[in-house]
């Protein structure tokens, strides 16, 4: 297991920051979720601790009162070269079913003409490829999603939309995600995810976890809406699979 | 039940807040003034998580239709029970059938009214309090009814506090924020020197400040925020965050608010004048 020189900071009077060398590299993403499940199992009890990881960094944040900021950076430095390398975190792959047709894909045919690419070429290298939920965050339920292939980069649409129906599959600059609810956005449309990724109503209400994987495979419109319809009834079963940290 | 004849502007029912998930995006939530509320609650001996009913701008009017205690605080926005005014941070009795109305805003934006045991619309990953899409509605609307239990004797160790002071503060203490440290001398300079004013876009999201300091080219990786955050865009304009904001961001994060200065800048509105101090 590689370490890491981390650097610790106050954030507020309730929080710390802990971060990693600033790159998006799914070895520092394993060694903060590494650790972070080295804090939740020795050291801090999630009663009074929420942990947000992100990237390059992972925020500390305590429910409990004020933080005693000298003795508990040093105690995490301590914490962190104590931390042993035989940590497995439990991740999954989840294979997530688009549909990349008609009015669901707004803007796949700008898209293709932009990036020279038919909408087939376009749907056949976004379901090719494994992305890496590198952080959960800007709406409940959002992942922020890396490993997109540099073929599918394209900028956001010069306005953006009040309106993106839930569920939207989006493509903007380096990313590529799912909107879990209705918002405005400026993201190029090119499908939806008819499985709702964020339920208030499940103890966890995100069945994804920062450092899973997601896979997206295309579905068709009946599918979609057999799939949706599962979906609110909550029986549809989602294709995971356990893997190897 | 207590009915909403008239919603007011922006009702809605907090607590203090939704904890545990911010690591699925959820945000906080919660009360905007906490200080306010942990003295209503305290008044009325109630639990520290007793949900409220934070009044923004213009009050409701309501009708109780079980007996209970109340008390109000926060902005000053005059209030009346059964048409005869009654005293902010003082307990009150309400019989059923009371009519409880809000008159004039003078002072401050957020007005809370606390109930004896607290309100009790459904728990939603662990609190009461409104935010959509986990909750069906932002805000309360008019002829919603909102849950609570009938107390018919109280006895109470306070009658009455006197009223806060924080609605004529203008400074806000602020920590360093992780992001500090990129921040230039001239920017350091007018952050503490000058003189801001609340912009229009202000809610329980976030705050933005009119006045913009110099352009920046930080680039950071998204990371987590939290209520309090100030983040600097790279037009170099101010977002101040609140409790129903996000949960991670990609603006460097120059400042943290302190829980008393949130609770100030909630009482603020548009064309407010602040400063800074750090802390």
């Amino acid at each position: 297991m590689n370490s890491y020189t981390i650097s610790i900071r106050p954030f507020g009077d309730f929080a710390v920051l802990v971060e990693w060398p600033n790159k998006v590299e799914e070895q520092i993403l394993n060694d903060i979720l590494h650790f972070t499940k080295h804090l939740k199992e020795n050291h801090l009890n999630e009663k009074e601790w929420e942990m947000v990881p992100a990237y390059n960094s992972l925020a500390l944040i305590h429910r409990a009162g004020k933080i005693d900021y000298k003795s508990f950076s040093k105690e995490l430095k301590e914490w962190y070269s104590q931390k042993l390398g035989d940590h497995h975190v439990e991740k999954y792959l989840w294979e997530l079913p688009v549909c990349y047709e008609g009015n669901f894909a707004a803007d796949i045919k700008e898209v293709g003409e932009k990036l020279t690419m038919t909408p087939s070429e376009v749907v056949s290298l976004h379901t090719k490829h494994t992305y890496t939920v590198y952080g959960i965050g800007f709406l409940p339920g959002f992942m922020y999603l890396g490993g997109l292939p540099p073929s599918l980069e394209i900028v956001r649409r010069e306005t953006p939309r009040l309106n993106v129906e839930k569920g939207s599959v989006g493509l903007a600059g380096q990313q590529t995600g799912i909107y879990p609810q209705e918002s405005p956005g400026g993201w190029n449309i090119i499908g939806n995810c008819p499985v709702p990724l964020f339920n208030k109503d499940n103890e966890n209400p995100c069945f994804v976890n920062v450092g899973d994987k997601i896979k997206f495979y295309a579905i068709t419109k009946g599918e979609f809406d057999l799939l949706k319809l599962q979906g609110e009834v909550g029986i549809y079963k989602l294709k995971k699979t356990k893997m190897d940290a | 039940m207590l009915k909403f004849i008239k919603s007011g502007f922006f009702t809605t029912v907090q607590d203090l807040g939704r904890f545990n998930y911010r690591n699925k995006g959820v945000p906080v939530s919660g009360v905007m003034d906490s200080f306010t509320y942990a003295m209503l609650n305290m008044l009325l001996e109630n639990d520290k998580k007793a949900a409220v009913l934070e009044i923004t701008m213009t009050g409701p009017t309501l009708e109780f239709e079980l007996d209970t205690y109340i008390t109000v605080g926060g902005a000053e926005l005059s209030v009346s029970l059964n048409e005869k005014p009654i005293k902010h941070f003082k307990v009150h009795k309400v019989f059923a059938g009371d009519k409880l109305s809000f008159g004039k805003l003078e002072h401050g934006w957020r007005a809370y009214l606390a109930i004896k045991g607290g309100f009790k619309p459904p728990l939603v990953l662990g609190s009461r309090s409104y935010y959509k899409p986990l909750t069906i509605s932002s805000r309360i609307k008019d002829y919603d009814e909102i849950p609570y239990e009938e107390c018919k004797s109280f006895d109470p160790k306070i009658q009455e506090l006197k009223p806060h002071t924080l609605l004529k503060e203008t400074v806000l203490e602020v920590f360093e924020g992780p992001e500090y440290r990129l921040l230039t001398d001239q920017q350091l300079e007018v952050l503490f020197s000058g003189e801001f004013t609340v912009a229009k876009e202000n809610n329980r999201m976030a705050y933005q400040l009119n006045e913009a300091i110099d352009i920046h080219s930080i680039s950071m990786l998204t990371s987590a925020t939290l209520p309090g955050t100030i983040q600097l865009t790279p037009s170099g304009k101010l977002i101040i965050l609140m409790k129903d904001g996000q949960t991670t961001g990609g603006y460097p994060r120059i400042f943290q608010l302190s829980e008393k200065a949130i609770s100030i800048l909630s009482q603020k509105r548009y064309g407010d004048h602040l400063s800074f101090k750090l802390i």
